[in-house]
């Protein structure tokens, strides 16, 4: 694809990464930090906004530099700008909030190695102008956001009975601990998973009855 | 037994904060090469591998840094030693062992972006530990990666002959071996005493 042909930018530039390909459900990336922060919403949502900000600037500054970068060590030059954006956010969240930046620990500095980030670099970043990098970049993010939310909330919701630290159920509930210790995080992804496969086994089973009538939105 | 002893750090990464099932690091390779019993203790191997050549090299550089106040450059140089000391073992396998080469293929060089090895030199970085103790640290967790893939592959292999419904088949079954696999592991808990 050359760069001038894609001039167009759709609303699907920007939803990919929200709904059809969602780094987490769909495309399985990013892993770890999906499953080792979302213990509690709070902790979710500040590191679906700090992947956010890394996949955004890196995106945007990948996208500029890409026809200047040589083809064999451009791997090696996206870690280092990835690795530089990172460097900045853990100093932010240090200032902003040191609680956070306790709770989230090491997994600031592994944002680094999150897959979502290099994939959408080499993938797309390096491939489209910068205003179409930086619209995929922020669908990537909120849709990784997203999935961490319902990661998070879930876990918090059965394992501590609150939402964003607010609680929801008096003093009668009692905790389902296991979900905020690391196997819940495991369990609570392979039931969103499941969920997400069934409703697609049923779309396809319906079309299939229907003749392919229905649309496949 | 004291928290700083090489025993405990040895156990203590090993069983009771386990790197795949306790502290969620390096669940890529977890998940895409525990496909087979063969392919996923090499990969184990090599993982352990590159860990120890990183953190011996990561706990140098790190004196270098504090030595010229510079450490905010820590995250970048641990990065870059990462990816060369993969490329030294691509090298090394190509050269020695072709089939192997193949069979691990895409998930050799993804080894860079793993995160149980960045998480390696981190973690021996914050917790301000020596040479032998990094050292160590480093070996049980390449073991504890190991012995997570290895159950897993086990796992995995016997499920392929059972008759399961279709919705289950894919990564929601894995995720769902994993979360028994780290239930099982918290029974170790006792032996190394929280997070951290």
């Amino acid at each position: 694809m050359t760069r001038k042909t894609d001039t167009q930018i759709t609303w699907k530039t920007f939803s990919e990464g929200l709904w059809a390909n969602n780094p987490v459900f769909v495309m399985l990336l990013g892993m770890c930090p999906t499953l080792a922060v979302t213990n509690s919403a709070i902790n979710a949502l500040a590191m679906g906004l700090a992947t956010t900000f890394v996949l955004l600037a890196s995106g945007l500054l990948v996208s500029l530099l890409a026809r200047y970068i040589p083809k064999q060590v451009r791997i090696a030059t996206y870690i280092v700008i990835i690795a530089t954006f990172v460097t900045m956010i853990d100093y932010i969240i240090q200032a902003i909030s040191l609680d956070l930046y306790n709770a989230l620990g090491a997994f600031i500095q592994l944002i680094v190695v999150n897959c979502i980030i290099l994939g959408r670099a080499e993938a797309y970043a390096s491939k489209h102008r910068p205003a179409k990098a930086v619209l995929n970049a922020l669908g990537m993010g909120a849709g990784f956001t997203l999935a961490l939310l319902c990661l998070g909330l879930v876990r918090e919701i059965l394992g501590s009975g609150s939402v964003f630290g607010v609680d929801l159920f008096g003093p009668a509930f009692q905790p389902w601990v296991i979900m905020t210790l690391p196997p819940g995080g495991f369990l609570v992804l392979g039931a969103w998973l499941l969920l997400f496969d069934w409703f697609r086994l049923r779309r396809q089973q319906k079309e299939t009855v229907t003749g392919g009538q229905s649309d496949v939105a | 037994m004291s928290p700083d002893s090489l025993t405990f750090i040895f156990l203590n990464t090993v069983l009771a904060n386990n790197f795949v099932l306790a502290m969620f690091l390096g669940l890529c390779p977890f998940l895409g090469v525990s496909g087979r019993l063969d392919t996923a203790i090499p990969m184990g191997i090599a993982t352990t591998f590159v860990m120890l050549v990183s953190s011996v090299c990561a706990y140098a550089i790190n004196q270098v840094l504090v030595a010229f106040d510079i450490e905010f450059l820590r995250l970048i140089s641990y990065i870059a030693i990462i990816a060369s000391a993969v490329q030294l073992v691509e090298m090394g396998l190509k050269k020695y062992s072709p089939s192997l080469f193949r069979s691990l293929g895409i998930f050799l060089p993804l080894i860079t972006t793993n995160c149980a090895i960045l998480g390696v030199a981190l973690f021996q970085t914050f917790r301000d530990y020596d040479f032998s103790q990094s050292l160590v640290y480093a070996f049980g967790a390449g073991v504890g990666f190991t012995l997570a893939i290895a159950l897993m592959a086990g796992l995995r292999e016997k499920l392929e002959l059972s008759q399961l419904p279709s919705v289950t088949q894919g990564a929601a079954l894995s995720l769902m071996l994993g979360g028994m696999l780290s239930l099982t592991f918290m029974g170790f808990a006792g032996l190394g005493g929280g997070h951290g």
